[in-house]
């Protein structure tokens, strides 16, 4: 009836798992509970679950990814804390436990924590800033952001039902195949990525389309801000690469659970095919990340600095040269295993190359600040923060990228040093950028500046302590994913790392108080313009937070910096007014398709890990049945009446005629 | 990118060479359209996996059955003739679609359908076959790569098939409403993209397989 479900996989006899699965839990329904008993729940339902609104399905993204932050950071702490007091002794985590939570942290930060932030903010700022008032498809967005969500659920389950992969974040057979691995561990990877893996590709298909098809008029190619353009990038390596990532999971579910030999031991199987596809997703995986971060660091770092984007020609090159190169290095993951001298030259060449494009890039945003007017607000100095730390992080991976270099640092805590450097140092950094200049537009009101510097100064610091001694322990010899040690010489260093994760810790904290100080203060801190930071592209044409149609009128674009142009001209003409001709807009209805969908995602998935047959086959019609009684439905748009849109537009011409005189008159 | 961009005159701007504006926001159908092409790049990405995974492991037969001594070319044969034909009969379904006639419209689909069941049996007996002579998939590596791969193919045409009866119903009850010609172009582009993928599969599985 229940598959290999039965009351042995709730682990009551070990504390860590089951204290933080029931700390979750208290706070999940402490939070439902209040949600229902303060009459939250209608609102909840029509304006948040159920939405399509571009704007609002990138808010909850960016929640996840905060959630999930906290997650995976506190895998983070227990690995710290475990290998600083592991010498000599076993610690605290049990091994298998210990090979549990690098794995999902591993796991958690890249999939559920660093996809979601960039796709959030993309989901927010993109239709903005290309003038439009949603993205291609509305309800396949829900859906996406739902089928994402499912995927994290399914990897919290397993941390009081069952177990996680013991694996790596990457399940390298044949450790991976059921011979070795027997749990339902790697079935609550696979099955979480294969799920939210969909609402990723849907994401990516959804966003090309906006980039590509839905322009306001004038938005040529080459006037797109540049976010725009490493979203379109983002996602072009999203199409052409997360299909791989699905066929090479799908393989590997075909081997365990119907022992098909696509990487086993015996009859024939290749455990170095899995190498070659999960790398041939997993090296583009790291730009899909990183490119929107470099977007952002551009829309930023031209803002603060009161000047148009410097080479915005070549940062577009540059962007898509990455694109493709991307999909060109994938074997300097494993230049140790044999592929010979000629493969890895050739790999390890193309990987130095791609380091040019991103010192294009670097260079594009100094030569943005030289001469500048900088303002240094938080979003600007995540920004410098990102430049020193990913120069050292991008250096560090040219050393790698050498193959004699590589077989004495492969699978060392060196590479650990180096890809934390380049995710925390060019992702997270990015994020939190985003995350802090976008906020007013998201909310209407801005986040704390005092406690936002004191986060970055923390996190910055501590990075730097939590990470450089393990570039020092890696030449040492130290290797990755060590439960327990006896080399006298490592431990000074990871003593050291663990007192930089203790001030990323107070880091974290601060940035959680500063988004409640923020919101308690939120009158004060009220952006009433919509243009908080003298913006220079679209998205700050619009109010805080834009009404659900973005535009009443669309705007027409002219050149790059569009909105700059348009602050300018306004105040040449000096409050000429125009009168603007009202039309009623079309808007796509809310659906709760999404919703019901990664519903049955999740019973399916769930029933998939436990072999929970009749369950699967439920959760499928159920899946069907939600499609064909969405695409049944007579309505799926409503109008908002010129009156409508008239009257929310014209309060919000008042307070930026406001702005534009004051603006005139420094 | 640049390439397509050239392709579609009116972007010529993307180099900076001519002057024209964007238009701004494309049509529905537009849209709609190339996001559904979009996703056919990414699944035939998908199968281009499932078609490197065959090459590495086609000497992998673990010693068992190589594909020229399994493969019956006839019976493929029928199979593709089935498959080529249900693409033209859901041409016909398109055409009949643009003109808004319901009983061509319902004729050529059902034609569409029976020839896609037809295919799928077909593929269906020889999978069977080969397990009763106990070449089923987990014999060896080189199997697991042949039934993963024309499985995943008919795991399409059977969710094709699933859409087709939903359009089928959709029409019947709808009409040609402009929402759901969007929705069939969709499909008819789905079958149309499988007819590629099983010319592949025909040619490098069957074809090149026989011949080894």
């Amino acid at each position: 009836m229940f598959g290999k479900l039965t009351w042995a996989a709730v682990p009551i006899d070990q504390p860590i798992p089951l204290v933080a699965g029931g700390v979750v839990l208290v706070v999940i329904l402490a939070v439902l509970v209040w949600v229902v008993l303060k009459g939250h729940l209608p609102y909840l339902w029509h304006e948040w679950i159920t939405s399509v609104d571009h704007k609002r399905i990138g808010v909850m993204y960016t929640l996840l990814a905060m959630v999930m932050l906290l997650r995976g950071f506190s895998d983070a702490i227990l690995m710290r804390a475990q290998q600083a007091v592991a010498f000599h002794s076993q610690g605290f985590l049990p091994p298998e436990h210990y090979n549990q939570i690098f794995s999902a942290h591993g796991t958690i930060m890249i999939f559920f924590v660093g996809m979601p932030f960039v796709i959030g903010l993309m989901n927010l700022v993109v239709p903005l800033q290309l003038g439009v008032r949603d993205v291609a498809f509305p309800t396949l967005n829900s859906v996406g952001f739902w089928l994402t969500a499912t995927g994290a659920l399914l990897v919290n389950v397993s941390l009081v039902v069952g177990e996680f992969a013991r694996t790596g974040w990457l399940p390298y057979p044949p450790l991976s195949e059921l011979t070795y691995s027997p749990g339902v561990g790697v079935d609550y990877y696979l099955w979480s990525l294969q799920i939210s893996g969909v609402g990723t590709l849907v994401a990516g298909i959804n966003l090309v389309t906006t980039v590509l098809k839905i322009r306001t008029r004038g938005m040529n190619y080459m006037r797109m801000p540049m976010f725009c353009w490493t979203t379109l990038a983002s996602n072009l390596l999203i199409i052409a690469a997360f299909p791989i990532l699905t066929a090479t999971l799908a393989m590997l579910i075909l081997d365990r659970y119907f022992g098909f030999h696509f990487f086993t031991n015996e009859a024939g199987g290749n455990v170095m095919m899995f190498m070659n596809l999960i790398w041939a997703w997993g090296h583009p995986e790291v730009y899909i990340l990183v490119l929107p971060a470099f977007g952002i660091f551009s829309e930023v770092v031209s803002t603060f600095s009161g000047k148009p984007l410097f080479g915005y020609r070549s940062m577009v090159l540059a962007t898509m040269a990455i694109c493709v190169i991307s999909f060109m290095v994938w074997l300097h993951h494993f230049f140790t295993m044999g592929a010979g001298p000629d493969v890895n030259a050739i790999f390890g060449i193309a990987s130095m190359i791609i380091a040019v494009p991103t010192g294009v890039k670097i260079y594009n945003w100094l030569f943005t600040m030289f001469a500048g007017r900088i303002r240094f607000a938080t979003p600007m100095l995540w920004s410098i923060g990102f430049m020193i730390t990913f120069i050292i992080g991008g250096l560090t991976g040219v050393l790698v990228a050498v193959p004699p270099a590589d077989f004495l640092l492969h699978n060392s805590l060196f590479l650990v040093a180096h890809f934390h450097n380049v995710i925390i140092g060019g992702v997270l950094f990015g994020a939190f950028a985003g995350y802090t200049y976008w906020f007013p537009k998201a909310f209407g009101f801005r986040l704390d500046e005092r406690l936002g510097m004191a986060a970055f100064w923390l996190w910055l610091v501590g990075f730097y302590v939590a990470f450089m001694p393990l570039y020092a322990v890696g030449f040492l010899g130290m290797t990755r994913r060590m439960q327990h040690y006896d080399v006298a010489e490592w431990r000074p260093w990871l003593m050291i790392a663990s007192v930089g994760a203790i001030m990323i810790t107070v880091a974290i904290a601060v940035q959680v108080m500063q988004l409640v100080v923020s919101i308690r203060n939120r009158e004060a801190l009220r952006d009433l313009t919509g243009d908080p930071w003298d913006g220079r592209s679209l998205e700050w044409a619009t109010p805080s937070p834009p009404p659900v149609f973005n535009f009443p009128v669309l705007p027409h674009v002219t050149g790059e910096d569009a909105y700059w142009a348009m602050k300018r001209r306004a105040r040449q003409e000096a409050g000429a007014r125009h009168e603007t001709d009202y039309q009623p807009i079309e808007m796509p209805r809310n659906s709760p398709t999404g919703f019901v969908c990664a519903f049955f995602a999740t019973v399916m998935g769930f029933a998939l890990i436990w072999h929970i047959w009749w369950m699967v086959i439920a959760g499928f019609i159920g899946a069907f049945a939600t499609f064909v009684v969405f695409a049944w439905r007579d309505h799926d748009e409503y109008e908002i009446p010129a009156d409508e849109v008239a009257r929310i537009d014209r309060a919000n011409l008042v307070a930026r005629r406001e702005l534009v005189t004051a603006a005139g008159s420094v | 990118m640049v390439a397509t961009a050239i392709a579609h005159g009116h972007d010529l701007n993307l180099l900076g060479l001519a002057d024209t504006e964007h238009e701004g926001p494309a049509p529905k159908r537009i849209v709609t359209g190339y996001g559904f092409w979009i996703f056919l790049l990414s699944d035939m990405v998908m199968f281009s996996c499932f078609f490197a995974a065959y090459a590495v492991l086609l000497g992998q037969t673990a010693g068992g059955p190589s594909g020229a001594e399994l493969f019956n070319l006839r019976s493929v044969a029928v199979e593709t003739t089935c498959l080529l034909l249900s693409s033209f009969a859901c041409g016909m379904a398109s055409i009949a679609a643009e003109v808004h006639s319901h009983l061509w419209f319902q004729i050529a689909m059902a034609v569409t359908c029976v020839l896609g069941l037809a295919f799928l049996a077909i593929e269906f007996h020889e999978f069977a076959d080969l397990v009763a002579r106990g070449a089923g998939p987990s014999r060896s590596a080189f199997l697991s790569a042949f039934f993963t791969l024309v499985g995943c193919h008919g795991m399409h045409v059977s969710a094709g098939t699933l859409w087709l009866l939903t359009m089928m119903a959709q029409v019947f009850a709808k009409g040609f409403r402009a929402d759901i010609q969007r929705r069939f172009l969709c499909f008819a582009l789905f079958w149309h993209a499988l007819d590629i993928i099983w010319v592949a599969v025909f040619s490098v599985v069957y074809l090149l397989g026989s011949a080894v």
